[in-house]
């Protein structure tokens, strides 16, 4: 019997397994990546390799220790590493004497053959074209309603009355939407969810920041390679946008929200015209959109050693300087601790709030810090 | 007389300052950590209550550095900072046209770039320790020398040695084979000194625009070896506060003294009391998922106060009662 998994990469596997079980496959869910997760991968990755590798290295292994023996990942094209890591990761495996079989996706517009031979591979109950094409809208559907109950968790976490009432009622709606199997009920199950985060007690007046989350489509996914720094930053009273769903939706808010109704590679151009792998030019891009939109800071996320990401880094401090707006990179890996982390983000909180306070012409509460020392 | 109390637990040092409602330090203390952070709370408390006159009263508590909410949950304080705004408060306290402040403390060291009083940019150091406090400490009690005369001998170099300053390890190498070429101590320091601050700059400063006026901050300030070869390399005079060693504490205070301000609370301290309670940690791993995290929790007597370690909200201590 086949059974199947794949990365694991925040909530989406939700979506995913209903897809692979739609098309009759046993899915093996692919366990959410713990320290010890992490310590496999680091034991069985190349030292240098980048953390997304060291991850899915550890998740895979997790994952045929439950049974799996087939694992569908995607590739990749242009010049980031990261498209070759599902031959390494077979090759490694193999090696360790796991006899697995890797499905590779390679994007479906470059390379159709691949798309469709892919497909036939999973698809066990013998669906037809059309009900494989349903039940993928389907999936992306699911996926979209997980990213939307995310999303509205960014914005009320940090103006919550109760600190941990939104990640609390969040973990019970990404049930709902999980229970959800048919098109209807993946629609009623995100009202619901939407309108159940909605209730939550929450202070209007509070001095809320707004942070740009920019850098690396991996680390940026799984909140375990970013130690959570989401919901670290909602508890600091920061409301986060993330310009990277897998459904790409907050991209194409961005574009709308912009004067100029920009596109992130039309931002990226006076600083980057090239494509440089990875996720590099979209980093700069979106951190000229969202200093246009009038966030006050970014957060960059990099996999330690992560070429494109450090060509960005060394391209922000221009783009911070022309906007005005503070950038605070970092690079991940299995040595980050989080107590650094947190230092860092306590500071830089306080540097937007106080640039916030000083500028805004009515204080928001109290006394505008500063002033009593000035 | 009301007073605001700050304490600033780092690596190597803990220091407490008593600061009056005008800003003027009443009472400060430095004292090395040794490794004992609890203990050394509580003989700072208890030394700088001895040190003030009867009628202070302390009307709220800040705390700062890597030890804080070890600190904070202690001695109950109102506010519970970083160290990065706390240094920078407290510089623009005294020089408040500051632009740039360089903080180089027991194991770490940072960079604050400061426009109109405001924190524009940081960085702190991120893999590697070399050129701190502790690496400087260790080479003077190998050379036999003080840590307080390490900086002046520095001075009195008259042949620049070049050191080699990336790694802490190299630079130990390479002192030594300077050494075991015959080249006097006060050359090999001052060739520390200048590794040191190159390694900074090229680090933690890098990309940053150093603009006058530079404050100079954290133990080591007290190196003047170091704060010459900052000025040679930068080319800027580099202002040392006469407090400078313990600007976090003073930051932490002025923090408290605004939270409370701002919010029209009371204090939460404790008093200096809390000296001769009993205070201890116990650990244990939490096996609510495989990630298994060490859970420390702290004592005051019987009862616990503070809970870290957690990866999630399941350990978070509510406040009340």
């Amino acid at each position: 019997m086949n059974k199947v998994t794949f990365p694991h990469m925040g909530e989406s596997f939700r979506a995913f397994k209903m897809l692979l079980n739609d098309m009759g496959n046993e899915v093996i869910l692919p366990p959410r990546p713990t320290l010890n997760t992490i310590n496999l991968g680091v034991q069985y990755a190349p030292e240098f390799a980048c953390f997304p590798l060291k991850i899915l290295m550890g998740t895979y292994l997790e994952a045929i220790q439950k049974g799996a023996n087939i694992l569908v990942t995607t590739g990749g094209v242009g010049p980031c590493r990261a498209g070759l890591y599902a031959e390494l990761h077979k090759k490694i495996l193999h090696d360790l004497g796991h006899p697995i079989e890797m499905i590779v996706f390679e994007p479906p517009r470059l390379y159709p053959l691949n798309f469709i031979r892919n497909v036939y591979k999973l698809n066990h109950a013998k669906l037809s074209i059309k009900a494989i094409i349903e039940r993928i809208k389907k999936g992306w559907r699911k996926l979209q309603a997980l990213d939307n109950a995310e999303k509205l968790t960014h914005i009320i976490r940090p103006r919550e009355l109760k600190k941990g009432t939104t990640t609390q009622k969040y973990k019970q709606v990404l049930e709902w939407i999980d229970d959800a199997n048919t098109f209807n009920d993946i629609i009623e199950a995100e009202t619901v969810a939407l309108e159940e985060l909605h209730k939550i007690p929450q202070e209007p007046d509070r001095l809320v920041v707004k942070v740009g989350i920019v850098g690396e489509i991996y680390v940026l996914l799984e909140p375990t390679a970013n130690l959570e720094i989401e919901e670290t930053l909602g508890n600091l009273g920061v409301e986060v946008e993330r310009s990277m769903f897998l459904t790409g939706w907050a991209r194409d808010n961005t574009w709308k929200e912009t004067v100029e109704g920009m596109t992130v590679k039309d931002a990226a151009l006076p600083y980057l015209p090239e494509l440089i792998g990875g996720h590099g030019r979209d980093s700069i891009g979106n951190t000229v959109l969202y200093a246009k939109r009038k966030f006050d800071g970014i957060i960059q996320l990099a996999p330690f050693t992560c070429i494109p990401e450090i060509v960005a880094r060394t391209i922000l401090p221009a783009v911070s300087k022309d906007y005005d707006i503070p950038v605070l990179t970092f690079f991940l890996d299995e040595q980050t601790g989080k107590a650094g982390m947190n230092t860092r983000l306590e500071a830089f909180v306080d540097l937007m709030k106080r640039k916030k306070l000083k500028n805004n012409t009515k204080p928001q509460y109290g006394h505008p810090p500063g002033h009593l020392f000035n | 007389m009301q007073a605001y109390l700050g304490i600033d637990v780092g690596s190597v040092s803990t220091n407490l300052i008593i600061q009056d409602q005008a800003g003027e330090i009443i009472a400060s203390l430095y004292l090395r950590t040794m490794g004992r952070p609890v203990e050394t709370i509580q003989a700072g408390l208890e030394q700088i209550a001895q040190a003030l006159p009867e009628q202070i009263q302390i009307c709220g508590v800040g705390t700062t550095g890597s030890g804080r909410y070890l600190a904070g949950v202690m001695v109950g304080a109102d506010v519970i900072k970083n160290e990065i705004t706390a240094h920078a408060v407290a510089s623009s306290h005294f020089i408040p046209e500051v632009q740039t402040i360089l903080e180089i403390g027991g194991q770490d060291s940072k960079i604050i770039i400061l426009r109109d009083g405001i924190v524009t940019d940081f960085a702190m150091n991120t893999v590697c320790a070399a050129g701190t406090g502790s690496f400087l400490d260790q080479q003077a009690s190998r050379l036999g020398i003080p840590i307080t005369e390490f900086g002046c001998l520095a001075l009195k170099s008259t042949n620049p040695v070049r050191i080699a300053g990336r790694c802490t390890v190299f630079a130990e190498s390479d002192m030594i084979h300077k050494q075991q070429m015959g080249h006097p101590v006060p050359d090999i320091i001052n060739g520390l000194c200048e590794a040191l601050v190159r390694n900074y700059l090229n680090n933690i400063g890098k990309g940053k625009e150093i603009l006058a006026p530079v404050a100079f901050q954290g133990g080591v300030a007290a190196n003047a070896g170091i704060k010459a070869a900052f000025e040679r390399s930068l080319g800027i005079e580099i202002i040392v506060p006469s407090h400078y060693d313990v600007m976090g504490a003073i930051g932490a205070a002025m923090l408290a003294k605004e939270e409370l301000v701002g919010t029209q609370q009371t204090t939460g301290f404790k008093g200096f009391s809390i000296a001769g309670l009993t205070y201890h940690t116990k650990s244990f791993d939490c096996q609510g998922c495989a990630n298994n995290c060490e859970i420390a929790q702290i004592f005051e007597e019987d009862r616990v106060i503070g809970r870290w370690g957690a990866r999630c909200s399941r350990w978070d201590i509510l406040q009340e009662g």
